[in-house]
């Protein structure tokens, strides 16, 4: 029961910090559940969240595998209302007094200043996982080629997500 | 907000319908671009315009941008039943996934080649989060100043281990401080 209280616990904080998208939440992500909880490892998180930029819907349904690798089926449940019930009564409320104060002279200011806090947060989250995911030239190599890629083109992210994984399994097979 | 409204909003089941079909065909993440498809394009529940500003609401409050529209929207169509059955249908086919996955790694996570194909993963996943913060940046910074937010920002977190929590109401607080509302004159 403690566990699932824990659960509730780190992903409603967690889910507070995700402006601007799940990134932002990844470094309090990896505090919590790594070094405070030891509920994983760091390399299984990375997996864990990586294989979720795979998954349909909203990209942060990673949650439920903590939850689930846990405490089993309560414990994904716990962590999916934790990480999206009290941010979505927070958007019910805010979505309707929102469109009311849509003259509101300070609004440009707060959606452009809580912009760069998220951008800021995004890249401080990129950071604490590249040093988990990049441990060597090839996979800095590998994740500056998918960057390239995505930046270009239009192509859907799950095809150079699913081919670094490819390419992960070649780099094992050849022992590098 | 005066917007085109169709002749009677869809039905609880119908908006729970095409929320399930896009939660569960928006694979490799840009949930938004299927959303827009979904309600502007072949639904027409929206307009580009409605669009636009609920996503620009979404991206402002906490909590992930697919989820967020996911509410406003059914808010919109279906005051707060609306709102609940999109966000269900919405997060139903991932949280399902994703929980197998974590019974699935239990089984097999130790596996060389599964930790080797996931590896490549998370390395192919940092190019893609780069990308969508470059995409992020083009649209919200406008000034040097957003650009030392940023800087500041990462920088507290990632190396000096601040609490996000922290860093955000801090970078927050000045960053809509400098971008307050002048006075006319001064435009």
């Amino acid at each position: 029961m403690k566990e699932l209280g824990d659960i509730a616990g780190v992903f409603a904080y967690l889910s507070l910090l995700t402006i601007g998208g799940g990134m932002a939440a990844f470094p309090e992500l990896k505090t919590l559940t790594v070094d405070v909880h030891h509920w994983v490892t760091f390399p299984q998180l990375l997996h864990f969240y990586s294989f979720g930029q795979l998954a349909p819907g909203p990209n942060m349904m990673m949650v439920a595998s903590i939850g689930a690798f846990v405490a089993g089926l309560p414990g994904a449940a716990v962590a999916l209302v934790a990480f999206f019930l009290p941010t979505g009564l927070l958007t019910f409320a805010v979505g309707r007094l929102w469109t009311r104060m849509s003259t509101w002279r300070w609004r440009p200011a707060i959606q452009t200043g809580l912009g760069s806090a998220a951008v800021g947060l995004v890249l401080a989250g990129a950071i604490v996982m590249g040093r988990g995911a990049l441990i060597n030239v090839f996979y800095i190599a590998l994740a500056v080629v998918v960057f390239f890629l995505l930046l270009r083109t239009k192509i859907n992210p799950a095809y150079p997500i699913v081919a670094s994984g490819l390419i992960g399994l070649v780099a094992h097979a050849v022992n590098l | 907000m005066t917007e085109p409204q169709p002749p009677s909003p869809p039905s609880l089941r119908q908006i729970f319908w095409v929320f399930l079909v896009m939660g569960g065909t928006s694979i490799g993440g840009g949930v938004v671009g299927y959303l827009r498809t979904g309600l502007v394009v072949r639904q027409r529940w929206l307009d580009d315009v409605a669009f636009v500003e609920l996503l620009s609401i979404s991206q402002t409050l906490p909590g992930l941008n697919a989820t967020n529209m996911s509410i406003l929207v059914g808010d919109r169509l279906r005051g707060v039943w609306g709102a609940v059955v999109a966000m269900l249908g919405m997060c139903l086919p991932g949280a399902t996934l994703m929980t197998a996955a974590a019974y699935a790694y239990g089984i097999g996570g130790d596996d060389p080649w599964s930790k080797a194909f996931l590896h490549g993963i998370a390395a192919g996943a940092v190019g893609l989060i780069v990308v969508v913060m470059v995409q992020l940046g083009a649209k919200v910074l406008k000034t040097v100043a957003d650009y030392v937010f940023v800087a500041a920002t990462a920088a507290a977190v990632a190396f000096f281990h601040v609490p996000v929590i922290y860093a955000m109401l801090a970078a927050g607080a000045v960053a809509i401080w400098w971008h307050r509302p002048r006075d006319k004159s001064l435009k």
